[in-house]
């Protein structure tokens, strides 16, 4: 872990045209100061690595509302009216991609590893395009590894080292994603002295930076 | 409306004591509504959540898969996305009950796209009907009268030959390499009804009535 950091200084991180994973599972989950934040920015263009749409008012679904998002790849848009109107429009780029699919090209990058074999997808639209390897019998879809400039992480709880623990089923793509990026920030609820590292579940290493938590849990 | 309590009683019926099963949403997540408190189930979640409860009625950071405030069993655990799906693809996860627009003889289904129209993504359904032991699909049995068991799935398909059971509230119909086999038939209908709400060939030998309906 480099730093705790404000939100100035994270606005300095952002520019247009960024690759960016976002945690959390329908909102639950995600970093939302860090998104009101590049809400607050003029950052546009971005590509958006996220399990799902989020809502209209809610995770990547305001940034989307907003306008700020070039490419979406998710698994899942349905509970965002304005993904399927912007697709329409051409408006924004949707990739979607099988659930279990995107959170291994996550941690496959993440791992450093060349991709990623798996029979999901199969003999449907997803196999387009890719390879299929034979491995003892069994096809499987070659999927390769997905990497962003900058992976946002919440749901978390932080302590004074960069140890992150999560709070429920806020973990989700969190973990995963902390892995998978150039920059990793984290968007905590809480900041504690120390964590049991018995219980610590992202370790220090792969935070960069922590937003910090004003008083009133901002 | 009182379609989907009989679809999702009668799909309770084929849970065994000890598995672990997702539930999709809609009628499938009724299905926790009816299983025998005699039968040690775990349900799961995809979002990562072994042993999720019912739903709950204050704002909570538990969230179940259908994105609702939710409840944990004691034993339960939170896991990542990715030992989540590894769960499921890797066959750990005994049964997945969930919808469908269309199924066909082969059984395939199709329910993430209908192509210019809606496109809600497959989120982790594909994963799951390919890791899963046990594919149930919970459906209607007819979308407004038109068929959704076909001989073959028209909209882009889900899972390639994944799914065992159907249970509608018209009849409950086994998939296997000869087809699709008419195991039971709902009380209020006939195999006659039946075969005519359905494109699909029907192999027909041993009927019974629908299980877990009250005469």
């Amino acid at each position: 872990m480099k730093a705790f950091i404000n939100k100035t200084e994270f606005k300095q991180m952002l520019h247009n045209g960024m690759t960016i994973m976002i945690g959390g599972f329908l909102s639950n989950g995600a970093p939302e100061r860090l998104i009101d934040l590049i809400l607050d920015t003029d950052t546009q263009d971005l590509t958006v690595i996220c399990n799902d749409g989020g809502f209209e008012t809610s995770g990547s679904g305001k940034l989307i509302v907003a306008g700020r998002v070039k490419h979406l790849i998710a698994s899942h848009i349905g509970t965002n009216p304005m993904v399927g109107t912007l697709m329409q429009e051409g408006k924004m780029k949707v990739t979607l991609v099988p659930q279990g699919t995107l959170v291994e090209q996550i941690r496959a990058s993440g791992a450093g590893l060349g991709g990623v074999l798996t029979p999901t997808g199969l003999n449907t639209m997803v196999e387009t395009g890719k390879q299929i390897i034979e491995i003892k019998g069994n096809r499987y879809l070659l999927e390769e590894p997905l990497h962003a400039d900058l992976a946002l992480i919440g749901g978390a709880i932080a302590d004074h080292y960069g140890n992150l623990r999560y709070i429920k089923s806020m973990r989700n793509f969190n973990p995963i994603m902390a892995t998978a990026a150039n920059i990793v920030v984290a968007d905590p609820r809480e900041i504690v002295d120390t964590i049991d590292p018995e219980q610590v579940i992202t370790p220090f290493p792969l935070i960069d930076y922590i937003l910090e938590v004003d008083t009133d849990g901002r | 409306m009182e379609d989907k309590f009989t679809i999702a009683k009668r799909i309770a019926l084929e849970l065994k004591n000890g598995d672990l099963v997702n539930l999709g949403i809609g009628i499938p997540t009724l299905v926790a509504d009816y299983i025998d408190p005699e039968k040690r189930i775990t349900l799961q979640c995809e979002n990562g959540i072994i042993g999720v409860g019912p739903v709950s009625e204050t704002v909570s950071d538990l969230v179940n898969a259908g994105g609702f405030s939710s409840t944990i069993h004691p034993g339960g655990s939170f896991i990542d996305s990715a030992v989540s799906f590894g769960l499921i693809r890797g066959g750990h996860v005994d049964v997945t009950v969930l919808g469908a627009l269309e199924v066909d003889e082969e059984g395939s289904l199709a329910s993430w796209i209908v192509p210019g129209k809606r496109v809600p993504g497959m989120g982790g359904a594909m994963d799951l009907v390919t890791g899963s032991k046990k594919v149930i699909i919970a459906m209607s049995h007819t979308n407004k009268g038109l068929p959704k068991i076909l001989h073959k799935c028209r909209l882009p398909l889900t899972g390639y030959r994944k799914v065992s059971l159907i249970v509608t509230e018209m009849a409950v119909i086994e998939v296997n390499k000869a087809g699709l086999h008419l195991v039971e038939v709902h009380p209020d209908y006939t195999i006659e009804d039946v075969i005519k709400a359905t494109e699909a060939t029907l192999i027909i030998d041993r009927v019974e009535a629908m299980k877990g309906v009250e005469l």
